[in-house]
């Protein structure tokens, strides 16, 4: 069943190169083809030269080698071309396709499956896969073609020879194939060990000072000692056995020689066969071994590369959890609630606990709505349920008085701006990073952006303004100038909808304050949700949600709270307190 | 000139290849044994074949008793050839996967003890590819070296000792075609180097984008990018598809060329022995067997031609990898560096100067007592250089001039785990390993009970959370702590120091992503546990700061402004411009 999957998928990928994948192994059997004429030639050297001392017999034969030869070398690189090509484009497919299915993967599979196997997976599986399929191409057909190809050139020789090849085959068939049965889950061990050893390997760079603070580096040595001796001694099981594919090839066949000799020397014997053919049957038994060698040594690749690929199939299982919808957010006019949570609750994939639970409310058009509580409590969950980024578990999210799992996902992002509470950048220009989510802003909208995220006055120090470089991950930018950034981005597309989660917790109280005037004062008056530690940045908000332990603990503007919401006002005088102080 | 120092380079590079390598030099030895044995073996067989087909004449003559003489023969031979072959394997993996294991440790060892300068100064990303898929390059080139460039030298060699053996004059013949070979291989490789570096280069574009984008992952989702996303994707990677098809096409070129160039020899061997054998010269058998190592003989250096550039690329990575494993460490502590035993808390920093670059000053002659118990804060817009004074605390990176003192010794005469381990640091970038919940709040440190940690955990008000895992202290998390958010990922670094407090704490940011009441709630907390003990702490809340003994004002990387919260306000200086933004809302 699963072998069935595997070859179907990877036929899939191959289906745009078709042609190329058939004609491949073909010319790669022509090649074989002419190959198998040699050993018929020599014994003609043989018994029709040699023997009758005819040298004008064994010139002609001499230049009819030639002859196949490069027949043979025209055949063989029009093969490797279109191997190439074909191997190449699958790659590419596979590649592009993958990236693709993990683009459409939601948060919940992105938080469960880790970015860094993604990678491998994307980048060196594929590579070997790639190899792969090359070698397949060129010789996985080519071999059988010349083993078989020699067996039946043999039945033409003699049947009763030929027999020794056919048992040859049968025992030369079980050691490759269980070579390649025992050793493909053991590869596919050494590539999760490899993962393991990156993972650490990673983990020593970002914790470093974590690390050598708790005096750590001896234990992650070891811990890494440890790793590392588990992967060695895997590589070393898997190339015992595979080291043991070319001496077992090389003991069936020159036994099989062994006995085609002797059974040789009883057929000549009796007159059956001649001197010169018995060289013939020796020549494709030969040909067999040493076209047998050549396979071993990329059995090795081969089976790494299914091992290879079906890590790649695994990201391909990953199903979407969500599905998409098909409306587009309409207008609802002022009296439909912008955004509007009935009934729902959350939970995590594998995380026990719901951690919203019940929550309901309505955000009208042009509202701005605060969200506060304490670390844990729900509320950047509660936000990310807006965009849908993750499905409810219960209840339902409704925006402008449609279910959100009914709209597309492209309007949705249309409609709604998110500032992450991880300001994450990407490498390019600062206009590029701003244009990220509007591909066709104006400079007005850019500006505008860049004003009220008070990211204008660094923006203006940078050598070429807008086209100034920001490198990966935005490294060449401080925390406070990264956040100011992505609140920007979020900005340019003057969404309807905006959404702030924490997005201000690196800035300075100056700027903060700044800030959150310039939202105020925003001509187009979007609805905002603003998730916050401090009640200043919220205490001006229209409504208010306070979050306990994924529960509303308090919903109101902040003077009714803080009359009737014990931790609203415990929250409050906490920061009060502290600010009058 | 420049090739000289290429040149130099590689030889250099192999012998620290060689370093390595001598660990295993009786496997080698005993490697390069098996493989001269396993060649004469496998050239042995067809000279036992053609004797036995030379007394195969026709009907009736045939020499039963020699051929069967020949043939126990064979089979000796033959089950030998085959054990001293599979030694002789066992002995390249073993080799190969021990040096490669061996070059990992050591890697690894020097990342322990690297100075933080180098890996601040370079992205994991490379660091992490040379000690993983570096590596794994030169473990498949050094393999592939000892089981095809050694066996295929000898092979060469031993094929041309038999033919010489059998006949002088077509040995001549085939030594003379020899050439021909090479430099068709040779001519195809430089010229397929281009398109292979061409491959490496757009591989390496595209490798970026792909961890850029899955990193950003939720990003690219929340603002729809994924199309143009996609759309980058497509066009790097058709891009490569050009590059990987000359390149692999061009490549594979080799292949069938230098096999033709053996037909060749084939033909003319064939040609040439078959009319020798008109004149008597060579016998049928002989002449068989001559052909079979013809067919062998030229085999072994197309393998070796894709060696050499297998070899090539894995000698480049190994150059690498060393140059990882050469970089300076970190000093050693001094012989008799004193261990810090129970530290009261008295640090003293006198005329410091530091900066990470030579040609942008930072700290410059910084005086700073203080004593035991004291709360020293520093302040400063964001990216001010805060966390430079922690670097120069922690040791982790040296000053240029003057000192720091701890209990009036020079921390450079201290060693370092007691010097780190005498301060308890909880940093902004919360760090989590993947590990359980408990692996990380102990972080290594043995002897503590469930009670004590979850004691520690519910003084950091972590434990609510824990508990509600689903298996508490024992569940696991994923590398950096994915699902967790930001705030609980903060509360568990601080469990960490709450688990055994020294006396001595550096708390960078370290409640910034945690609300106001827990975050009150903590600071009680670490101020009950925190008399007596000295405590740096870096804040942009100003509120967590007021009561400070010592404030350090900083402002693009210097120290502008020193002292408690009243004489800075009186100063009217940035401090209390600072101090007053807050309430201008």
């Amino acid at each position: 069943m699963k072998k069935k999957d595997f070859m179907k998928k990877l036929l899939y990928f191959m289906k745009d190169y078709k042609k190329e994948s058939v004609l491949a192994p073909l010319f790669k059997m022509l090649e074989a083809f002419f190959e198998l004429f040699v050993p018929l030639v020599v014994a003609s050297i043989i018994d029709d030269g040699i023997v009758p001392k005819d040298s004008g017999h064994i010139i002609r034969m001499c230049l009819l080698l030639l002859v196949l030869a490069a027949v043979g070398l025209t055949c063989s690189i029009t093969a490797q071309y279109f191997a190439a090509k074909s191997a190449v484009g699958a790659a590419t497919g596979i590649r592009y396709e993958l990236f693709t299915h993990i683009q459409t993967l939601g948060y919940e599979e992105m938080d469960t499956v880790g970015t860094s196997t993604l990678i491998t997976r994307m980048t060196s599986d594929i590579n070997q896969v790639q190899n792969g399929i090359n070698l397949v191409l060129r010789l996985f057909l080519r071999s059988p073609f010349i083993v078989f190809g020699a067996m039946i050139m043999a039945f033409t020789i003699d049947v009763k020879a030929a027999m020794i090849f056919v048992v040859a085959i049968i025992l030369l068939s079980i050691v490759v194939f269980g070579v390649m049965f025992i050793t493909k889950p053991l590869y596919k061990k050494v590539q999760s060990g490899l993962d393991t050893i990156l993972g650490t390997t990673r983990e020593n760079l970002t914790g470093v000072r974590v690390i050598r603070a708790f005096h750590q580096e001896q234990a992650e040595y070891n811990k890494f000692l440890a790793e590392n001796e588990e992967l060695t001694s895997l590589q070393k099981f898997a190339g015992k056995i595979s080291g043991l594919t070319n001496p077992l090839t090389f003991i069936i066949i020159n036994f099989a020689i062994l006995v085609l000799i002797h059974t040789g020397a009883v057929r000549v014997s009796l007159g059956t066969l001649s001197q010169g053919q018995v060289v013939a049957l020796y020549n494709y038994m030969s040909q067999i071994l040493v076209e047998l060698i050549k396979l071993a040594n990329l059995i090795i690749s081969v089976t790494k590369a299914m091992a290879c690929f079906n890590r790649i199939q695994d990201v391909f299982h990953i199903e979407p959890s969500m599905k998409e919808g098909t409306k587009t957010v309409a207008a609802a006019g002022n009296t439909t609630p912008a955004v509007e949570f009935k009934n729902v609750s959350f939970t995590y994939a594998g995380g026990g606990d719901h951690a919203v639970e019940n929550i309901s409310f309505k955000a009208m058009p042009g509202q701005t709505i605060g969200i506060i509580g304490g670390t844990g409590s729900g509320k950047s969950t509660l936000v990310n349920l807006i965009p849908r980024f993750y499905d409810v578990s219960e209840g339902e999210v409704d925006i402008a008085g449609k279910n959100v799992q009914d709209y597309t996902y492209g309007s949705l992002r249309n409609t709604i701006s998110v500032v992450p509470q991880k300001a994450q950048l990407f490498a390019g220009t600062i206009r590029d990073n701003l244009t990220f989510g509007c591909p066709d802003a104006t400079e007005e909208q850019i500006e505008e952006a860049l004003a009220i995220s008070q990211a204008k006055e660094f923006v203006d120090t940078k050598e070429g303004r807008l086209d100034a470089k920001i490198e990966q991950g935005g490294k060449n930018l401080s925390g406070g100038q990264r956040q100011r950034l992505t609140l920007a981005r979020a900005l340019v597309p003057q969404s309807d909808i905006l959404i702030m989660d924490d997005s201000a917790s690196a800035l300075d109280y100056a700027t903060d304050a700044r800030l959150r005037k310039a939202i105020q004062d925003m001509k187009r008056k979007p609805t905002v949700f603003i998730v916050s530690q401090r009640t200043s940045s919220i205490q001006n908000a229209d409504m208010i949600l306070v979050l306990d332990d994924g529960k509303i603990a308090g919903q109101g503007t902040h003077e009714q709270l803080l009359k009737s919401c014990n931790i609203y006002r415990e929250i409050y005088e906490t920061q009060f307190k502290k600010e009058e102080a | 000139m420049a090739q000289q120092n290429t040149n130099g380079k590689r030889k250099s590079t192999i012998k620290k290849v060689w370093h390595y390598l001598k660990n295993y030099r009786f496997l080698l030895i005993l490697s390069i044994l098996m493989a001269a044995l396993t060649v004469a073996g496998t050239l042995y067989v067809p000279i036992l074949v053609g004797d036995a087909i030379d007394f195969i004449i026709k009907k009736g003559q045939v020499n039963f008793a020699a051929i069967a003489k020949i043939l126990e023969k064979g089979a000796t031979v033959i089950l030998f050839t085959g054990i001293t072959q599979w030694i002789m394997n066992i002995c390249n993996n073993h080799i190969t996967f021990h040096v490669t294991r061996d070059i990992r440790n050591e890697a690894m060892k020097k990342i322990e003890k690297l100075p933080l300068k180098y890996i601040d100064g370079h992205s994991y990303g490379d660091v992490v590819s040379r000690v993983i898929a570096d590596v794994d390059q030169f473990a498949d080139g050094l393999l592939m070296g000892f089981t095809q460039f050694f066996t295929g030298v000898v092979t060469i060699l031993g094929t041309l000792g038999f033919i010489f053996s059998i006949h002088v004059g077509i040995a001549l013949l085939v030594v003379c075609l020899t050439p021909i070979s090479l430099l068709v291989a040779r001519f195809i490789a430089t010229h397929t180097y281009s398109m292979f570096k061409l491959q490496s280069e757009t591989r390496g574009e595209q490798t970026a984008l792909i961890e850029e984008m899955i990193e950003g992952e939720k990003v690219v989702k929340a603002f729809g990018y994924e199309k143009r996303a996609g759309e980058r994707f497509a066009a790097v990677n058709d891009k490569l598809q050009g590059y990987s098809l000359k390149a692999i096409f061009f490549s594979s070129i080799t292949n069938p060329s230098t096999r033709f160039v053996n037909s060749l020899v084939y033909a003319s061997v064939a040609l040439s022995g078959a009319l020798t054998a008109i004149g008597g010269g060579l016998s049928v058998g002989q002449l068989t067997c001559l052909l079979s190592y013809a067919n062998q003989y030229t085999k072994p250096f197309n393998e070796i031609s894709g060696v050499v550039t297998e070899l090539q690329n894995a000698l480049a990575c190994a150059a690498r990898i060393f140059e990882l494993i050469e970089e300076t460490p970190e000093t050693d502590d001094k012989k008799d560096a004193l261990v810090l035993a129970n530290p009261e808390g008295n640090i003293e920093l006198s005329h410091v100067n530091f900066s990470y670059t030579t040609e942008k000053r930072l700290i410059e002659d910084f005086n700073l007592n203080v004593k035991k118990g004291q709360r020293i804060a520093i302040v400063g817009p964001t990216g001010c250089g805060k966390t430079t004074i922690i670097n120069l605390l922690m040791r982790f990176y040296d000053v240029n001039k003057g000192t720091i003192m701890v209990e009036g010794t020079d921390i450079r005469d201290i060693t370092r785990e007691s010097l780190r381990t005498s301060y308890g640091m909880v940093l902004q970038d919360t760090w989590l390993r993947s590990g359980t919940i408990r692996d990380n709040i102990t972080m290594g440190r043995e002897g503590f009970s469930d009670e004590q940690i979850i004691a520690a955990a519910k003084e950091a008000h972590s434990y609510s959370f824990i508990k509600k895992m689903p298996k508490g202290l024992d569940t696991y998390i994923t590398e950096d702590g994915a699902g967790m958010s930001q705030g609980q990922k903060q509360l568990l670094c601080i469990t960490r120091v709450m688990l055994d407090l020294p006396s001595m704490l550096i708390l960078d940011e370290a409640t910034s992503s945690i609300d106001t009441r827990t975050e009150q709630k903590i600071q009680n907390a670490f101020a009950k546990m925190m008399a007596g003990r000295t405590s740096f702490i870096v804040a942009h809340r100003l509120s967590t700061i007021q009561n400070a003994d010592v404030i350090l004002v900083m402002r693009d990387g210097h120290i502008i402004e020193q002292g408690n919260h009243e004489t800075l306000l009186k100063q009217n200086g940035f401090y209390a411009k600072l101090y007053n933004s807050q309430f201008a809302n």
